[in-house]
């Protein structure tokens, strides 16, 4: 009743179960797909993009924007860059696309080397973060321009942009002679997508598209590039700082940050098994704790933190003991229990209930551990109204977790 | 902000009329019978007929339309390159080559005038209508400069990346995305360009030779002499050819806006 | 690949190619029809005089050496003091029309157009109406005579006043537009602090308007002072033979007096002048910006 940890161990994987804050539908798709096991038919393709050793670095900038990133796409993946701004994925995505030239390293589309093409000159197609619509083109004439660039017959350009705009579900009657100014943002959103998709690249680039959308929207929208992205078997690489957004429409991730490249994997990798602070803190919410490793037990490793208290890790080979070490535990892995009633086997660490945050679905405990910072647990809302054992402010605590949901992190 | 207090509104107005009288005062005047300023003796259109056999001011009509369109064209093409590289390429030096650019901007007309004069004697180039084009575009070039490249930098750089990644290299991207955005602004750079041009007469006192004169400096000529009431009417026919150019001008540069 | 594409790759990559191809042709017009003739004309002030005008290729001082003369210096003096009175004019009047059309609302499209239009009316033909309105025989004396005001005409023009006159009327629109610039870009929000701070009218006013404006102001400053220092059609026309100013000079010098090297000297006198005015603009503009 207090979200108290549930003995059931298939809680954990159960796709809606309440360890998961966001509910959203689409994440039981991604979650099943992106289990390793889904990839082997893909890995087998050779892959659509190839970064290889890839650096760029903008002139009178001590950093670098992208800083040695090497990474491949597999075909018809549809492949997230996210990260904070400034983090390098634009910069990327323009090399991908050929509006910037790496100053070091290769980058490969379809098994050639592209490195040296101008934009034109490359097989893919994108979609820009303000649409970028020619303001003098009518919504056909929008859609066709690089239909015309190809010189094709007239008849088959008119044929090919119909079936585009019905594609991205606009009518070509009612809005084929609009101007862009006479749309609203999710109908240009939508002729941005059909004057790329109408050239049937074998890659797609989305730029941030859905940043200047409403909620409601960009959640239609999202659903509607993954479905066509499945559809239509198209390649996408799809550069966003939601990381929500990244985790809903991904099958694979890479997380950028300062202009490297600091862990690529499934959504569920990244989410579950974040490799540094900087990847568990930006995607969720996350509590960091640090302490120092002691004594192996079993397959158990001790680590003491700074309160002398105990608490365990999984082993891993890279732990020494005496050694520095942090480690991330998602707020949903976490219980809150009373002082006497921690579960056997889990880890715990008392403290006083500081604040609790209402959020309708869940319910965020915030807890004062006496570590550096206090520990905050998501719990299912059970009903906090005429509750009596709903938690308060002031209650004493037990934050409490199964040594295996803790992850070590590397960095 | 639109709360005005009376008394400010009050001011504007008087200012604005004051700004506007005697333009407006002369274009009254000019259809006055009599031929002197001081009275009104009755309405005539007759200073307006007397126009129309004034040889004079038809070869100085002709000869300013002639310098205005070849000084106008020269203007707009060069100064629409210098726009482009200024606004669309980074590198070393812009600045100072901005502030170069702008420099007959803020140089004296009369400065521009002689030393214009002084080139054209040094080299043995005869003073006509081809020194008075050279003059004109030369000192037209940075408004033509200013207007297009301000049209330029509202202009979405995106435009220019989307055409490129749909298959248009950098000169197709150019003749379908680019110039017909900078179109208005081109033509209001023109427009600006000739009326700069159709009204100059300093620098055109120096570099036009005996005989030809543009429009302007037949009419300096006239007010310097004595009253003659057909310099109100061709002043006033003057000012109303160029209210009608600024208002297309205006209309230009905000059309389709970015 | 064809041409068009190695040459449009190789200009892809550098940007600086790219704009100097673009840039050359207009910096080279402008070398040959501005730069040259400006240094040319300051080559020819340190020339001797040729007999019919023209130069003599030996270098002398006398040119400048002649501008020492009282009757130059006073001509110099003269023009500077027009020229900032003109300016401080034009601002005094100015501001409170900018001020106004900036909170016009509905009107401002049309009282900007009001301002715009004087701009760039033919500067001959605006001179000359003022002209027509003060003549001895012109509207005003007429009037003043017919309702018995004045008994003779009053002798308005050719006097210094008619020449202020006449260099405040011609560019007070340049005054206007930069200040309203300036002006627009004001926040309404910080008028209303400073109200709810206890700050009346005036005191609002003078403590974020101007303060605020000020960008504006020097600017419209500048572009007032440097076309009236050199004026020459507004005294020509409307100043008599004691209201000369630098421009006027530079006429004569090379019409009836053909002295080349003088009229290239005070040429180069009045641009040095005009150069120093708009490196304090700048000066002042980067210290504001710094």
């Amino acid at each position: 009743m207090n979200g108290t940890a549930s003995a059931n161990e298939d809680t954990r994987c159960a796709v809606s179960s309440a360890r998961h804050i966001h509910a959203n539908p689409l994440h039981a798709v991604v979650h099943h797909r992106s289990l390793p096991g889904r990839h082997v038919h893909r890995m087998t393709d050779a892959p659509v993009v190839e970064f290889c050793g890839v650096e760029k670095r903008y002139a009178g900038s001590a950093v670098a924007a992208v800083a040695e990133v090497s990474f491949a796409v597999q075909r018809g993946e549809f492949f997230s860059l996210l990260g904070p701004s400034g983090c390098g994925k634009t910069t990327m995505l323009r090399l991908l696309a050929g509006f910037e030239t790496p100053d070091r390293g290769s980058i490969r589309i379809l098994g050639e080397d592209v490195t040296a093409r101008r934009p034109y000159e490359r097989p893919l197609a994108m979609v820009f973060q303000q649409y970028a619509l020619f303001p003098h083109l009518d919504v056909r004439r929008n859609v066709a321009f690089g239909l015309e660039q190809r010189r094709l017959p007239a008849a088959e350009i008119d044929a090919r942009v119909a079936k585009a705009l019905e594609l991205v579900r606009l009518d070509p009657a009612q809005f084929g002679t609009r101007k862009p100014a006479q749309l609203s943002g999710g109908q240009r959103q939508r002729v941005a997508l059909a004057r790329a998709l109408v050239l049937e690249p074998p890659m797609l680039l989305l730029d941030e598209p859905l940043g200047a959308l409403d909620l409601q929207l960009r959640k239609a929208m999202q659903t509607e590039l993954k479905a066509l992205n499945r559809q239509l078997g198209i390649t996408f690489v799809y550069v966003t700082h939601d990381q929500e957004e990244a985790l809903a429409m991904s099958d694979r991730i890479a997380v950028m940050n300062g202009g490297r490249l600091v862990q690529l994997g499934a959504p569920a990798e990244i989410y579950e098994s974040p490799r540094t602070a900087f990847v568990a803190a930006f995607i969720g919410e996350t509590n960091l704790l640090d302490g120092t490793v002691g004594e192996l037990r079993g397959a158990l490793r001790e680590v003491h933190d700074a309160q002398y208290r105990i608490w365990c890790v999984p082993d891993r080979p890279f732990l020494r003991e005496g050694a520095g070490v942090r480690v991330a535990v998602r707020p949903e892995w976490l219980d809150l229990c009373r002082p006497d009633a921690v579960p056997p086997g889990e880890n715990a660490l008392h403290g006083t209930v500081r604040d609790v945050i209402y959020l309708g679905e869940t319910l965020h405990v915030v807890v004062d551990v006496g570590a550096a910072e206090p520990m905050r647990v998501a719990l299912r809302n059970e009903g906090v109204l005429q509750n009596p054992f709903a938690w308060r402010i002031g209650d004493a605590a037990a934050v409490a977790w199964r040594p295996e949901d803790a992850e070590v992190l590397e960095g | 902000m639109t709360r005005m207090p009376r008394g400010l509104a009050w001011y504007a107005a008087v200012v604005l009329a004051a700004l506007h009288l005697p333009v407006l005062v002369l274009a009254l005047f000019s259809f006055n019978a009599s031929r002197f300023a001081g009275r009104w003796t009755g309405f005539t259109t007759a200073w307006y007929s007397a126009l129309w056999a004034r040889e004079d001011l038809w070869a100085g009509l002709r000869l300013s339309l002639v310098v205005g369109v070849c000084s106008t064209a020269i203007a707009v093409v060069l100064g629409t390159l210098a726009a482009l590289a200024l606004g669309r390429a980074r590198f070393r030096g812009r600045q100072t080559t901005e502030a170069l650019l702008y420099l007959p901007l803020v140089t004296p007309e009369i400065v521009v005038g002689i030393a214009t004069l002084l080139l054209f004697a040094a080299i043995g180039l005869e003073l006509g209508v081809l020194t008075i084009v050279l003059a004109h575009a030369a000192f037209s070039l940075p408004f033509v400069i200013t207007v297009v490249g301000a049209r330029l930098a509202g202009m979405d750089r995106t435009l220019e990346e989307a055409a490129l990644s749909l298959g248009a290299d950098e000169l197709t991207t150019f003749r379908r995305v680019t110039l017909p955005l900078l179109a208005p602004g081109i033509v209001a750079g023109a427009l600006l360009a000739f009326t700069l041009s159709f009204d100059d007469v300093v620098i055109t006192v120096f570099t036009s030779g005996i005989g030809t004169g543009t429009l302007p400096l037949v009419v300096y000529a006239m007010v310097r002499r004595t009253v003659e009431p057909t310099v109100n009417a061709i002043s006033t026919l003057i000012v109303l050819v160029t209210t009608v150019l600024i208002v297309l001008a205006d209309r230009a540069s905000r059309e389709r806006s970015l | 690949m064809s041409a068009r594409r190695r040459l449009l790759r190789w200009f892809a990559a550098r940007a600086p190619a790219r704009a100097w191809a673009l840039l050359t042709p207009t910096l080279l017009f402008l070398l040959v029809l501005y730069f040259v003739p400006v240094g040319l004309m300051g080559v020819y002030s340190v020339l001797e005089r040729g007999t019919y005008g023209g130069v003599v290729w030996r270098v002398t001082g006398a040119a400048y050496a002649q501008f020492l003369d009282p009757l130059y210096l006073r001509i110099l003096g003269r023009s500077i003091a027009m020229a900032a009175a003109s300016t401080v004019i034009s601002l005094l009047i100015g501001f409170p029309l900018a001020w106004a059309i900036a909170r016009s609302g509905r009107w401002r499209r049309l009282l900007l157009f009001l301002v715009v239009l004087p701009f760039w009316t033919s500067f001959l033909v605006r001179t000359s109406a003022l002209l027509f309105l003060l003549r001895e025989d012109g509207p005003i004396n007429a009037a003043l005579l017919a309702l018995g005001l004045i008994e003779a005409p009053l002798a308005l023009l050719y006097t210094p006043g008619a020449v202020l006159l006449g260099l405040t009327y011609g560019y007070l629109p340049f005054a206007v537009l930069p200040i309203y610039a300036s002006l627009e870009k004001l926040d309404p929000a910080l008028l209303e602090a400073a109200e709810i701070l206890g700050a009346r009218p005036w005191a609002r006013l003078r403590r974020v308007v101007v303060p605020l404006a000020m960008p504006g102001v020097v600017a419209g400053a500048l572009l007032v002072f440097i076309p009236a220092l050199g004026a020459f059609l507004t005294p020509d026309l409307m100043g008599g033979a004691k209201d000369l100013m630098i421009g006027n000079l530079v006429h004569n010098q090379f019409t009836s007096a053909r002295n080349w090297p003088f009229g290239s000297a005070a040429s180069t006198i009045l641009t040095g002048l005009t150069l120093a005015g708009v490196l304090l603009y700048l000066r002042q503009r980067e210290a504001r910006d710094a």
